[in-house]
């Protein structure tokens, strides 16, 4: 029992530091809000879909900026990609990552979408570090017998 | 992608009209420069009017002077013919004398014959007081005269016998009237001689200036005619008119009596002042009628002259009006309009600018959003790359300005609507306990750092859901509280929300009870300090409204106020469109607003002094706009404030209550679902005021717990004791504890230690669990807290009801689960009874997406298919097909939302005609079958974009990312008139 509590409050700390650091934003609530019995692991299969998806993304995107003539319509077009799944589950840094990016399309600025491209990179890999993380605590809570706390942002 | 592509056209387009654009800011900043041009036009418009008024009234004046000129040459004409009739009747009387007195010999006249007759003839001659016969007598023949009479010639003056002169005219015969003057000489009196003289002379009727007569002390005249004894040659000189003269007929004229009956005849007329001079010396004019110094308008005369026949003298009459000339109505008035209609003009010129300016606004406000988005996203990056200290200071500093920025200018553009009357209200339903927590989260951090006690509390009779603007309404709240925190550092912020009607009953309550009981109120706030959520004094003593035995429904003496409350809520429910007036009060116990600055408290950019930006920053545009979304709310808003004492900020809103039927199902979509699993648990709350206490009790009472109020710890103690020892009561004990942080103090510890030792020793048939509630909290204070028993939990301040709901769960240990599926349970019924058995297409190529739209769909108990483009979209969408409704993307690559639509909609209509040809042959009408609804989806939320899928031919569009609330709420749009018609 003094597991799952310790476990709990661990949670919910680093759930509010999520949140607190603008990693994720309150869709990634709605998001949970779908979740019920007849669907238990939506949000774990949405942020897996959402993995699979980036990482072609970010492949895409690297290529399109390597290219000798860049394509900008077409890296928006990734990027636009981009900005919808990562708002669709709250990476709410992604997604500021991304309107970012967009102006550097829309500018034509091949170094300034080079520069997004890599802090892109990171953020991604960071909030994907961070959601699994979550999720490892996540089945850990459940594992010891106890339940997930709900955040209330 | 098409988003983009759409951006750059619309980049493109702007680029075109730039010109446009320029010239319409150019002119826009012409009138805002030329702020003088609307001052001119003014001094323009009033120059016009008095133009206009200057003209009509010279147009009056001149009617004026030509009715005056009319009336005086009017009574002039009469008064002379008057007068000559007079003269030519004594002219007549002079020769009656000379023929029967001279010519007649002896003298078929004396005085008594002369009396009788000149009596008898009087009426002739109204104007004369009197008519004499004066006798020529020289100097020679005075003795024998004197002795044929038997008197004495006398002077006029002293009426002495008369001293020896050359010639005498003694009155020898007179009329009754003035028989005074017999045997007085005439030619002794200076008026009268020269006019004897004249009259001989020219053998005409001649006047004297005008002097006081005798008797009578009016000014008059006296005419003389001169009598000749013999016929005189044709063409007489004077010399042979002399020696004819026999005698002379005076007769003494009242001019005064004269005119005044003239006046008199013509009286009904316009009142005229009219005066008569005497004008033969033009230097010296005499006044025969009528006072210099009559309070008449003189600066408007008229001159007329007069002949009374006496070729010597000359006389004239003025006339004026009595009365100043009156105010020319009509031309003020018209004048008057003039103005006012070429100030409405300006007025709507000068708006139609305002419009121009707010429009202006908006758009430049928009414009600086978009980059500024850009800066903030830019400071974003920055700080996540390796900075140091100081550079990550700056960056901080940088990008926490600029979401300053971005705020102000969304006020402005907000404030830059509403004038612009651009700022559509909502009417949705909504639930303003939700909303009002929601405020309160905000500012719960800041609070609780100041350590100001923050707290809200609705009254009962608020309706659970209203229709209205939420985000307006929150957006109100905000401003008002997080001025209230921003100003306060200790004390209290206290948000109520009553019912008008409740609100002023209570108020009309309070007054009485304050002039019934003076001594009673003063007693009681010397016990309780200040009834108020913290103790600390208010500007404005609403806080006690709470604690009102009127608002309080379980209180037991139902007052006739409270009837009246319960009345009129069954009144509101009774008509489902009725209004809901609410009276909302944030009441804050900070520095205060300074009277001289209460003035200009709604005045965009206006702080109290200039002293406050500086110490509290903020521009001051809030609580302008604040007011405008009330009054825009049909409300008021309105602010007591007492320096260093608080402010209290109130005003009232007008919602709609929402009609009853949809209540049960909005409240479940709408509340934050609150759970409902507390039911039956009673709860104990341990407070000493009764403001706040009625605070936790209504967050309690939200969550379904029933809370009972005690005082202090002891009394506490005491409740339990109770149940310690009589458990076999029917009363269920309490179930929880909740203590105030300030009332578990060392005095009390004992009664605390009593009470956890009974606790801990199990000595209770159950045991309460403990909460404390703080506002702040201090590690130290936490550790002695859970040792003095309360290891349970505690609730941080500002109190809300989810949270307390969330807490309570914990503690109470009932499981989460269970709670959940309820809340499932209910839902199901509430939205899957909506689209279950529904079949949903969602088109998107983001595979995410897709995903979360599905989830969301599947959860209203909808089944979903999902398409990644739209051609395959009109693949699933050939008809026929089973989808109910399609959710479109609009932003594809390849085919976008738009072509597929358009295309869908041909399909559709080819079909239709295609089954419309069939329907003449089967008869079987199936027109309009095929339509399916589309709702697009986008991110987009600019209102071109969204007007493009209307007339694409889209029926509506859900906003990304998806809020189950608003996926829901388009949805049911389609699905609820015909549910309804199914079930009835």
């Amino acid at each position: 029992m003094e597991i799952v509590g310790q476990l709990q409050k661990q949670f919910v700390d680093f759930s509010t530091s999520l949140y607190g650091e603008g990693f994720l934003d309150e869709q990634y609530l709605q998001l949970q809000k779908l979740q019920d019995e007849s669907n238990p692991d939506f949000v774990c299969e949405v942020v897996s879909l959402f993995f699979d998806d980036s990482e072609k993304l970010l492949n895409n995107l690297a290529t399109a900026l390597q290219q000798q003539v860049v394509d900008f319509k077409q890296v928006d077009a990734h990027v636009h990609q981009f900005k919808g799944s990562s708002s669709s589950i709250g990476a709410q840094r992604v997604k500021n990552m991304c309107v970012a990016f967009r102006n550097f399309c829309e500018e034509k600025n091949l170094d300034g979408c080079l520069r997004c491209l890599q802090q892109l990179n990171h953020e991604y890999f960071l909030v994907k570090n961070k959601l699994e993380t979550l999720f490892r605590l996540e089945r850990q809570i459940v594992e010891a017998g106890g339940t997930v706390p709900v955040i209330v942002a | 992608m098409g988003e983009k592509r759409q951006g750059c056209q619309m980049m493109a387009v702007r680029g075109n009209e730039a010109e446009g654009t320029e010239r319409r800011h150019s002119a826009l900043l012409n009138f805002c420069s030329n702020r003088g041009v609307l001052g001119i036009s003014i001094l323009l418009m009033l120059f016009l009017s008095k133009n206009i008024y200057d003209h009509m009234d010279d147009e009056q004046q001149k009617r004026r002077k030509e009715v005056l000129v009319g009336m005086c040459d009017q009574r002039a004409r009469m008064l002379q013919d008057q007068f000559s009739v007079s003269v030519n009747h004594v002219h007549a009387l002079a020769i009656l004398v000379s023929t029967f007195h001279f010519y007649k010999n002896p003298s078929a006249i004396d005085q008594e014959t002369f009396a009788e007759y000149t009596a008898r003839t009087a009426f002739e001659r109204p104007l004369l007081s009197g008519v004499a016969y004066a006798q020529r007598i020289l100097n020679s023949e005075r003795e024998e005269f004197e002795r044929q009479h038997g008197w004495t010639i006398r002077t006029m003056e002293e009426e002495e016998p008369s001293p020896i002169r050359d010639e005498y005219a003694p009155v020898i015969f007179s009329q009754e009237t003035v028989s005074y003057i017999e045997s007085l000489d005439m030619m002794s009196g200076e008026e009268d001689r020269e006019n004897i003289l004249r009259a001989r002379a020219t053998g005409k009727a001649v006047l004297t200036s005008p002097f006081r007569l005798l008797n009578s002390h009016h000014l008059g005249v006296v005419l003389t005619f001169p009598v000749y004894n013999s016929k005189l040659p044709p063409n007489p000189t004077v010399q042979e008119r002399i020696e004819a003269t026999a005698g002379y007929l005076g007769g003494a004229f009242d001019v005064e009596s004269l005119v005044e009956n003239l006046l008199g005849q013509l009286s009904g007329n316009q009142g005229i002042a009219v005066i008569v001079y005497d004008v033969t010396n033009s230097s010296d004019r005499l006044i025969m009628y009528g006072h210099h110094s009559l309070e008449s308008d003189m600066s408007l005369k008229h001159v007329s002259r007069l002949n009374f026949g006496d070729p010597f003298r000359r006389h004239e009459m003025i006339c004026g009006y009595l009365q100043e000339a009156p105010t020319s109505w009509i031309a003020l008035t018209t004048s008057f309009f003039v103005f006012v209609i070429g100030i409405l003009v300006l007025k709507s010129q000068a708006e139609a600018a305002d419009i121009a300016k707010s429009q202006f606004l908006a758009t430049v406000s928009h414009e600086i959003r978009t980059p500024m988005n850009g800066i903030l996203g830019m400071l974003q990056l920055l700080l996540d790359t390796e900075l140091s200290s100081a550079q990550k200071e700056f960056a901080q500093t940088a990008e926490a300005c600029g979401e300053v920025l971005i705020t102000l200018i969304n006020e402005v553009l907000d404030r830059a609507k509403i004038e612009a009357r651009r700022l559509e209200l909502e009417a949705v339903p909504f639930d303003i306990r939700s909303i009002l927590d929601d405020v309160l989260s905000l500012f719960s951090e800041k609070s609780r750092q100041k350590g100001v006690e923050l707290a809200v509390f609705v009254s009962d009779k608020v309706p659970e859901v209203v229709v209205g603007d939420p985000g307006r309404f929150r957006q109100v709240i905000t401003n008002l509280v997080g001025n209230s925190v921003k100003f306060t550092e200790q004390g209290h912020i206290f948000v109520q929300v009553l019912l008008a009607a409740q609100a002023n009953s209570v108020m009309d309550a309070e007054t009485e009870i304050c002039t019934n009981g003076e001594s009673e109120c003063k007693m009681e706030s010397c016990i309780r300090q200040y009834n108020t959520l913290s103790g600390t004094q208010a500007a404005d003593d609403r806080s006690s409204w709470v604690t009102d035995k009127h608002l309080d429904d379980e209180s037991g003496d139902a007052s006739s106020t409270v009837m009246n409350g319960d009345a009129s809520t069954t009144v509101m429910n009774g008509d489902a469109s009725r209004g809901v007036a609410l009276m909302v009060c944030v009441e804050d116990t900070g520095i205060g607003i300074p009277e001289q600055a209460q003035k200009r408290m709604f005045t965009p950019f206006m702080q109290a002094d200039s002293s406050t930006s500086r110490n509290y920053g903020g521009t001051g545009i809030g609580l302008s706009i604040s007011k405008c979304l009330v009054e825009l709310m049909g409300g008021q808003m309105d602010f007591k404030s007492r320096p260093q004492i608080g402010s209290t900020f109130f005003f009232a809103v007008e919602f709609r209550s929402c009609e009853n039927n949809l209540i049960v199902n909005l409240k479940k979509s709408l509340s934050d679902d609150l759970p409902n699993s507390f039911k039956g648990i009673k709860a104990l709350i341990v407070d000493g005021k009764p403001v706040r206490a009625a605070v936790t009790k209504y967050h309690l009472k939200r969550i379904g717990i029933q809370a009972q109020t005690v005082g202090s710890i002891a009394k506490a103690v005491a409740v339990f004791g109770k149940y310690g020892s009589l458990i076999s009561r029917d009363e269920k004990p309490r179930d929880v504890l909740l203590v105030e942080k300030d009332l578990w103090i060392p005095g009390e510890e004992y009664d605390m230690m009593q009470l956890s030792s009974w606790r801990k020793n199990g000595h209770l048939y159950k045991l309460p669990k403990m909460v404390l509630l703080a506002t702040n909290i201090t590690a130290a204070e936490c550790e002695k807290a859970k040792a003095a028993g309360f290891e349970d939990t505690v609730i941080m301040k500002p109190l809300r009801a989810s949270m307390v709901a969330a807490c309570l769960q914990q503690v109470l240990g009932i499981s989460k689960k269970r709670q959940h599926g309820k809340e499932m349970l209910n839902k199901s019924i509430g939205k899957s009874g909506l689209l279950s058995g529904k079949k949903f297409l969602v088109v998107d190529d983001n595979v995410v997406n897709r995903r979360v739209a599905a989830g969301a769909l599947k959860k209203f108990g909808a089944e979903v298919h999902c398409a990644s483009s739209g051609q395959e979209a009109l693949k699933l969408l050939q008809i026929p097909h089973e989808f109910s409704a399609c959710f479109m993307d609009i932003q594809m690559p390849e085919m976008d939302g738009f072509q597929a639509t358009t295309l869908i909609r041909e399909m559709e209509s080819r079909a239709k005609a295609h089954v419309n040809r069939e329907c003449t042959t089967e008869g079987e009408a199936r027109k309009g079958e095929w339509h399916i609804p589309i709702l697009a989806m986008t991110a987009d939320v600019i209102h071109a974009t969204l007007e493009k899928c209307l007339k694409i031919g889209m029926d509506g569009y859900v906003s990304k990312p998806f809020q189950e609330k608003s996926l829901y709420e388009a949805v049911a749009k389609f699905f609820e008139p015909k549910e309804t018609v199914n079930s009835s």
